[in-house]
């Protein structure tokens, strides 16, 4: 998403820096936070290529009941490695790619503070993106006992669990530098007068979400190298048979995972909470309550593993904490959906493409985050735990929730980076078609999980049929209109559109707007004074 | 005050941060670990996984009202032995004293040590079945060619709900690797896949 223009006329005397070794050499030595976020975001949406062909496999195979496209073995490695693609690879890079093209210019600094780790932390994706994928070209297949990687499956599987493990240290090792650097360009390189209660919203979100990865991410390496000496190295970590506990697993993946989720929400609630603002024409409503609400859902995060372990055994005492602790959590995450709608209240609202997708997340979302509280109901979850209604509910906050938050940040910012506006009748066909075929492919998941259809299986009995007809058909359409979303971005990289002022948004507030459109390969080198 | 000319005390700043992330990151991954003893002291203090040691038989009535059925079943998993109950199904009054005996054959030319993981079924029978001795409680290490007679006493729960009427009780060995002082060694409670905590 990047169309760096060689000539930095416009670049005033910025220009003087702006020189790189040409072709490939280039992106393979860049320190540029700009070229960094770059790629982060071209990997993730390639990497969202590839897990779509997955998915799509998977609803093809469950357009009718009976085996008819894979076979059960595979059906299982798809759904494990959409999966693991999807969340590590499409959504966690592409919140790294913002994270990396717009803190610097939203906090007034020039680049990040470890502009050669940076580098790092995004070439060691590509290699576990293949090791991944390769995964499935290995005898016995890729992991199959789902992306949650539960023993004993795990430890029965073949060596494409092996490059499984080995993908998630790497990408952990990416995630945590990459952390590292974001906490650190936030507490050292802002801009004076850039106090941490002004600085934008999605700055607040990043800087909560990396720490929450420092902490989680290396618990998860933990739990998978347990797994890879279990299956190799004779320990019994997870192994009944030498006095270890299967259970045991789930609490340590889960210690991380239910953290993860809100790693994969907060940097989508960050960018939300700069749309809103800016095409209510509004300042955003309850800043300071936005940011200890984002504190707190991080403290939440930690204590509420075991809502996902509700079936597995547990005193009674257990279960009712873990309910009302995830309970609780509904409270913070509700304060942001009202300060949201709050900032829209009266506002002048246009609606522009980054708008459209940000009230379709605040609609989408809150009912995923509905569809969480009645999971979090630990009497209704016995009965609807690994149903499609839980599918439904984490594709509501994952899809709807943080995907659609990118895509509408791509479409606020890329007239910054490109230079071109973008196509708006494009971006609403992209808008519509996404809003609608997402919700024929997952509000039919819910009925199915309500009644019973238990996830991961690819067969089905024979009542499921048509809703599962329905889902399949939406999935599909969703996954051909994101070629929409393609184009309009290949348009606007080739300069295929209007030209973009400095800032094209009437609404627009922060730093990133007083600069240039395109913004030049190096910006605030002498930093802005903020008021 | 750019990165490239930042200031030698920036820099050293940015570093300080860098170091202390990097020890936090660490502090986490050790952390990891250090919930595996965490979880076992948990277990062991509320009881949940106490299925090596005799189990306290809180009622001794007998109900002489009804009889469930016991069926024994036996199997290995990754070593060499036979094993087998010596009934395959047993008759018992819930709250009665009972002893049932399985039996190992070691075939083999070399000692062997494995480890039995009993399950249940119905799921829920664990809580009642109530075990005051058996083998599964340690180890068994088979010289070459050894035959064993192992026992497992224990007394049904008179509680039991009057809807089971049939329990099944089944037992796997698994080769414990290293022999026997490597499960001594850890000193942990056997898990059980057929009983969660
Ligand atoms: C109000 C907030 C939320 C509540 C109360 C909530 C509650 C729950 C509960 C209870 C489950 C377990 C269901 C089961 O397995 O039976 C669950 C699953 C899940 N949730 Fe949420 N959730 C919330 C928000 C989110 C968000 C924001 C995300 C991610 C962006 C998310 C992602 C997931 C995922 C991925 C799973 C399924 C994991 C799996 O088993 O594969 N949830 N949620
Ligand atoms: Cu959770």
């Amino acid at each position: 998403m990047s169309s760096i223009p060689h000539d930095h006329a416009a670049g005033g005397h910025e220009h003087e820096h702006a020189h790189y070794p040409g072709g490939i050499m280039r992106w393979i030595t860049t320190t540029n936070h700009k070229d960094i976020g770059t790629m982060y975001l071209w990997f993730s949406f390639t990497m969202f290529l590839v897990g779509g062909v997955m998915a799509l496999t998977i609803r093809a195979e469950l357009f009718q009941p009976g085996l008819q496209v894979v076979h059960p073995e595979f059906f299982n490695q798809l759904t494990s490695l959409h999966g693991l693609i999807m969340v590590f690879g499409a959504i966690m890079p592409a919140a790294v790619g913002f994270a990396n093209w717009m803190i610097p210019m939203l906090i007034g600094a020039p680049d990040m503070a470890f502009a050669r780790m940076n580098n790092w932390s995004f070439w060691l994706l590509p290699p576990a993106g293949i090791m991944l994928v390769g995964s499935l070209f290995v005898p016995g297949g890729a992991v199959s006992a789902g992306w949650t990687l539960y023993p004993p499956l795990t430890i029965q599987n073949g060596m494409g669990m092996d490059l499984a493990i080995f993908a998630i240290h790497i990408m952990g090792a990416s995630s945590i530098m990459g952390s590292i650097n974001i906490i650190t360009t936030i507490l050292n390189l802002r801009a004076p007068g850039m106090t941490l209660m002004k600085m934008p919203l999605f700055c607040w979100t990043w800087l909560i979400t990396a720490y929450l990865l420092i902490a989680v991410m290396p618990v998860l390496a933990g739990a998978v190298t347990m797994l890879l000496t279990d299956r190799h190295f004779g320990t019994s970590f997870f192994n009944a048979a030498g006095g270890g506990d299967p259970v045991l697993f789930q609490h340590i993946f889960w210690f991380f995972g239910h953290p993860e989720v809100y790693i994969i929400i907060m940097p989508a609630f960050g960018i939300i909470s700069e749309i809103i603002p800016v095409y209510s024409r509004k300042p955003l409503f309850g800043y300071a309550s936005m940011v200890y609400a984002v504190a707190g859902i991080a403290i939440l995060s930690f204590i509420v593993w075991a809502h996902h372990m509700f079936t597995v055994g547990m005193p009674t005492a257990g279960l009712l904490f873990y309910m009302y602790a995830t309970m609780l959590i509904a409270v913070p995450t509700g304060v942001k959906v009202f300060n949201w709608l709050a900032t829209m209240w009266r506002g002048a609202i246009t609606f522009e493409t980054p708008m459209l997708f940000a009230l379709g997340f605040l609609f989408l979302f809150t009912l995923g985050g509905f569809t969480g509280l009645v999971l979090a109901i630990m009497p209704v979850d016995i009965q609807i735990h690994d149903t499609y209604y839980v599918v439904a509910h984490f594709h509501y906050v994952m899809v709807a929730g943080s995907l659609f938050a990118f895509f509408g940040g791509v479409y606020h910012w890329i007239p910054k980076w490109t230079g071109t506006m973008y196509s708006e009748k494009l971006g609403r066909i992209h808008f519509w078609l996404s809003l609608v075929f997402f919700n024929v492919a997952f509000f039919p998941q819910h009925f199915l999980g309500l009644a019973g259809m238990p996830r991961r299986i690819p067969d089905y009995a024979t009542q499921f049929t048509d809703w599962n007809m329905v889902s399949s058909i939406g999935a599909f359409g969703f996954g051909i209109s994101q070629f929409v979303f393609l184009w309009a971005v290949i348009k606007c990289i080739r300069g295929d559109g209007a030209k973009a002022p400095a800032k094209p948004w009437e609404g627009a507030t922060t730093l990133e707007w007083t600069l240039p459109s395109p913004a030049p390969y190096h910006t605030f080198e002498t930093p802005p004074v903020v008021k | 005050m750019t990165t490239r000319d930042a200031g030698p005390a920036l820099r050293a700043d940015n570093r300080s941060i860098l170091a202390r992330l990097v020890v936090v990151a660490a502090a986490m991954f050790a952390f990891g670990y250090a919930l595996v003893p965490f979880y076992e002291k948990i277990c062991q203090v509320t009881g949940l996984r106490d299925i090596d040691r005799p189990a306290e038989v809180r009622n001794t009535q007998v109900d002489a009202s009804r009889n469930v059925r016991i069926e024994l079943d036996a199997n290995t998993r990754g070593l060499p032995w036979t094993f087998r109950p010596l009934v395959a199904t047993i008759d018992v009054h819930p709250g009665a004293l009972t002893q049932v005996d399985f039996e190992i054959v070691n075939p083999t030319d070399r000692p062997v040590t494995g480890q039995a993981i009993p399950s249940y079924l119905p799921r829920n029978a664990s809580e009642y079945f109530r075990k005051l001795d058996c083998f599964c409680f340690s180890t068994q290490t088979l010289q070459a060619g050894e035959r064993r007679r192992m026992p497992v006493v224990f007394v049904l729960d008179p509680e039991l709900p009057a809807d089971v009427p049939v329990v099944t009780l089944s037992y796997t060995f698994f080769e414990v690797e290293g022999g026997p002082s490597a499960r001594a060694a850890s000193g942990r409670d056997n898990g059980s896949a057929a009983r969660g905590s």
